[in-house]
Order: structure tokens, then C-alpha cells, then sequence
């Protein structure tokens, strides 16, 4: 099957700036691609030229096997967009927002079910300009995926949640991703992209630096672990490719319990922060 | 232009009308500022207009008539789309698969919609409290039938055309309101265009403001009026191919400055 998206060499200039530099990138049918990066470096102008937003200056980028710069509005049937702010018609109320863009396109979902899911079943009488931060973020995502979308583009979805509201959004993309729905997603949280994606491309700079498994990013599986302890010395920290080892001996040292044990790999957030040059 | 078209059209006209109504200030104002405009110089000026025994206060009706029209079509719709590009709607709107055609069926619609009631208070308030008398054949209701379309489909696009090249909603009143107000003080809306010099009711005629307003006069004051006007006659056809050109004009501008996003 070929790829939900393809893009090969994309390049995008802002006068003397390249915000975008050869980047490669391929999403397959079925996956959440989570794209990460520092603000500025690139994804949000990568994201719109996927999704047919804005021009680009070079390269080859094929969504749903189509180019979004010449795609017709047939297309959008089958793509599905959140934008990072997005205004509403303001006295519309929840249920007439999403029941009217429910009628531009030819296969809705049913209304109810998808208010159900959102969590807004209880605000489907609330108009658009009562809603808080969060129930507005809940209503963009029901009006993006109200189409049945193939591709869904979230652009950075949860900012602003708190973290009971962010599981369960998590939740609810996951149910997306079952019903064969294939994302695009780009987030700040770390262990938003740990939870959600199947893999994850870093961008720095409009290139893209890192393309892997959430487990394996920067060769973070092959990293060595770090142990550390508390005794009498004070505090222990040792970097070692046999962490089973170094306990087991600590074990015998100590006979007994080591105060403040702990065995860690690199996170996430350490081996990101360390692709984008950053001093943690 | 298809049935889908069509239909998405009046989803759109539906839900602009909504959020016109339901916003009590901004439907309160839409409904009472042509209503305030006609009492206040409808009462301050009285007496007949000189060489007529028309009243000041008919010919007011008729102006404002006119000027309402272009207001609603044109000021309003210009600053909302303005508006409404700013706060990404439009955006969210390009993500989907309706048409710009049906977009801007949902514009005038919503303009008809607003300018058939605001006209017909006007013309409710005219009859009943400054002397206007409705149009007496049938020729004059077709007179108003047609300056009312043409007049709205006008304003309508001139209104998209300008709305959709507008970059700053904040700038949007200012750059609106510019050629607007000038175009009823030249119009005869305020003031007779038979005042005006030679030069400026030359301008005056170029424009549509002009013939939406001289239509409304010719629909709605006896016919003797037209001895007054410019060129001692009504001189529709002239007004009919005047808006005719602005119509399409506004529509081939429509078609090229709209962009669903900008670079």
C-alpha cells in the first residue's frame, strides 16, 4: 500500500530563510507519525503544505496519493484538519457547529455518537463563545474528524490541558487510529508522542534529524543505563551497559537495600532535547 | 453550479443569519441605525424640494433606502469577512470540501435576508409617519424589484471583493467606510446631486450609490421628480448598465482576490 503521505525533498522559503530544507518524510496508512520540534523549526509550515495550506518552493509531497497544492476540494473529503486556533461562528451552539459542517461533506458521522466521544454531550446546547479552552479544543477535533476523514492532522491538540483532560484525549485518538484512521500529529509534550505515536520525526532547523519508534529515537534503546544510590558517602551515579550487574554486586556490598534505587534510561524528553542541541 | 452547491449555500445563509440574529447588539444596531438616520433627517429637514411638491423628507426615504443597502451588502459583509479571515473561520471553512461558490451563496443571502428587512421597515416607517406613498403601478414596483437586486447583488460582491483583500479586520472600517461615505455625499443620499458641481455628478454616475438611490427615488416619488434630477430625467437604462458592469466586475474581482488562505 502506498504511503498516506510522501514528502521528498520539501523546501519552503520565507525570503533569505529556508524554514523548511529538504525535508523527507513519509507517513504510512494506519500510523500516528508524531512530528516534534523546537518552535520555529519548521513543522507547523511543513504540516500546511501537507495539508494543501500554503505553497511550497520545492520538492514532492503526495497526500492520499494526491498533490494538496493542486488537489480539489474532493480531497478534503477524505482529510481531516485541526489547526492550532481556528475561530468558531461564535452564537452557534455545539451541536449546530458540528451538525453544519456534518453537511459539507458526503458521508458524515452521526452527531450524537460524536459528541459522545468528544465529551461534550452535556455542552451540545452551549453556544461556541461560552465554551472553555478545553471544550473549544474538543470542538475543533469533532469538526475536523466529523467527515470521516482518512488522514487526520492534529496540530498541537492538547496544549493548554490539564492532564486528566490530555488522557483523555489520548483516548479518544487512539479509538481514531483503531477505526483505520492515519494521523499526523504534532505536539510539545514528549510523553504525548510516547503514548500516541508509532514513530516520531524530530525537525531542527527545517531538516529533519531523527526518524524512529518512540523507544528507539536517537538510539535511546542502546543507551546505557544509569543506577543511582544514597549510603552513608552520600549520593551514587553510575553509567554502565549492565545495570543487572552493578544492583546485584550493590546488593552484596550493602547486604541489604540500597537507599534511593533507581535504574533509568535516557527519556524521551533527554534524548530529544539532546537532538536539538539543547542543554538539558 | 450545482444542486450540492445549492443546497451547501443555503446551510451557509442559515447559519450566518443565526449568528447575525442571535447577537442582539450587532442584529440591534443592523436593524436600528437606517431607522435612527431616517427619523433624525427625515424630521430635521422639512418643506418641499424646490420646483416639486415633493417632500424633503419622501426624497430621505429613498436615499436611505439606497444607502442601507450598500451599507449592509457592502460596509458590513466587507468588515466581516475581514473578521471572520482573522479568526481563522475561514481557514477551518478551506479545510472542508465546500466550494467558495457556496460561500459566498451564504454571503448574499445573508444580505438579502438583512437588507429585505431593514427595507421593509423603511418603507413600513416612510408610508406611515413621512408621507411616502407606495410605488402606484406596476412598472414602479418592477423599477424597485430590479434597483433592490441589482443594487444587493452589487454591494454583495463589491462587499466580497473588498472584504477578501482586506488584511487587518482592525483596518477594515477605516478602509470601507472611506469610499463609502463619500460615495453618499455624492449620491444624493444626504444631499440632492443637482447641488453638486458639473464635475462631481459626472463622478457621481460612475458609481453604483448613485443609481441604486435615483432607482429607489424613481420607484417611490412621482414621476414629475425626475425634472429635478440630473439631466432632467430618470435614465434608468443608463443605471441598469451601470450595475449590470459593477456586478460583473465585482464577480470577476470576487474570483480572483479570493484566496482561502493567504501565503
Amino acid at each position: 500500500m502506498s504511503p498516506a503521505i510522501s514528502v521528498r525533498g520539501l523546501r519552503k522559503q520565507y525570503g533569505a530563510f529556508a524554514a523548511v530544507d529538504r525535508v523527507d518524510l513519509e507517513v504510512e496508512t494506519g500510523e500516528i507519525l508524531a512530528l516534534l520540534g523546537p518552535n520555529g523549526a519548521g513543522k507547523t509550515t511543513t504540516v500546511e503544505i501537507c495539508e494543501g495550506y500554503r505553497t511550497r518552493d520545492a520538492g514532492d509531497v503526495r497526500v492520499l496519493g494526491v498533490d494538496p497544492a493542486t488537489a480539489d476540494r474532493e480531497w478534503r473529503e477524505h482529510v481531516g484538519v485541526v489547526l492550532q486556533t481556528s475561530g468558531f461562528t461564535e452564537e452557534l451552539t455545539v451541536r449546530e457547529t458540528v451538525a453544519h459542517f456534518a453537511s459539507l461533506y458526503e458521508r458524515p458521522r452521526e452527531i450524537d455518537g460524536l459528541l459522545d466521544a468528544v465529551g461534550l454531550t452535556e455542552q451540545a446546547g452551549v453556544r461556541a463563545r461560552k465554551l472553555s479552552g478545553g471544550q473549544q479544543r474538543r470542538l475543533d477535533v469533532a469538526i475536523g474528524v466529523v467527515g470521516r476523514p482518512e488522514l487526520l492532522f492534529l496540530d498541537e491538540p492538547t496544549t493548554g490541558f490539564d492532564p486528566e483532560a490530555r488522557r483523555h484525549f489520548w483516548d479518544l485518538i487512539r479509538r481514531f487510529r483503531e477505526d483505520g484512521t492515519t494521523i499526523l500529529l504534532t505536539t510539545h509534550y514528549l510523553e504525548e508522542a510516547e503514548a500516541l505515536a508509532d514513530r516520531v520525526a524530530v525537525i531542527v532547523r527545517g531538516r529533519i534529524v531523527a526518524d524512529s519508534t518512540p523507544a528507539t529515537l536517537g538510539g535511546r534503546d542502546h543507551a546505557s543505563a544509569i543506577v543511582r544510590w544514597v549510603d552513608h558517602e552520600g549520593a551514587h551515579e553510575v553509567r554502565t551497559d549492565t545495570p543487572t550487574q552493578v544492583v546485584a554486586e550493590l546488593s552484596a556490598r550493602l547486604g541489604g537495600e540500597a537507599s534511593e534505587l533507581t535504574v533509568s534510561r535516557p527519556t524521551l524528553e533527554d534524548v530529544y532535547l539532546q537532538l536539538i542541541g539543547a542543554t538539558s | 453550479m450545482n444542486g450540492r452547491t445549492l443546497e451547501l449555500g443555503r446551510n451557509r445563509t442559515s447559519v450566518e443569519l443565526r449568528n447575525l440574529w442571535r447577537n442582539r447588539q450587532a442584529f440591534g444596531f443592523t436593524i436600528l441605525f437606517p431607522v435612527m438616520m431616517l427619523v433624525l433627517f427625515a424630521s430635521i429637514f422639512s418643506g418641499t424640494v424646490d420646483g416639486t411638491t415633493v417632500q424633503m423628507s419622501q426624497v430621505y426615504v429613498a436615499g436611505i433606502m439606497g444607502s442601507t443597502l450598500m451599507s449592509t451588502g457592502f460596509v458590513s459583509l466587507a468588515i466581516g469577512m475581514a473578521i471572520e479571515r482573522e479568526s481563522g473561520m475561514v481557514k477551518r471553512l478551506a479545510g472542508t470540501p465546500m466550494s467558495t461558490t457556496a460561500y459566498f451563496l451564504g454571503k448574499v443571502g445573508m444580505v438579502l435576508a438583512t437588507v429585505a428587512l431593514q427595507t421593509a421597515l423603511l418603507i413600513a416607517l416612510g408610508v406611515v409617519f413621512f408621507q411616502m406613498e407606495l410605488p402606484q403601478s406596476t412598472s414602479a414596483w418592477l423599477t424597485f424589484a430590479w434597483v433592490f437586486l441589482l443594487g444587493v447583488t452589487a454591494s454583495t460582491l463589491l462587499g466580497i471583493a473588498v472584504g477578501s483583500m482586506i488584511s487587518d479586520s482592525r483596518s477594515a472600517p477605516a478602509v470601507v467606510n472611506l469610499p463609502f461615505v463619500a460615495l453618499q455625499f455624492i449620491s444624493g443620499v444626504w444631499i440632492s446631486v443637482t447641488l453638486l458641481p458639473k464635475w462631481l455628478q459626472m463622478v457621481s454616475q460612475v458609481f453604483p450609490l448613485h443609481w441604486i438611490c435615483r432607482g429607489m427615488r424613481a420607484a417611490f416619488l412621482p414621476d414629475s421628480f425626475k425634472t429635478v434630477e440630473t439631466g432632467g430625467a430618470w435614465n434608468l437604462g443608463i443605471g441598469a448598465l451601470v450595475l449590470i458592469a459593477w456586478c460583473v466586475a465585482g464577480f470577476w474581482i470576487c474570483t480572483r482576490t479570493f484566496r482561502w488562505t493567504r501565503q
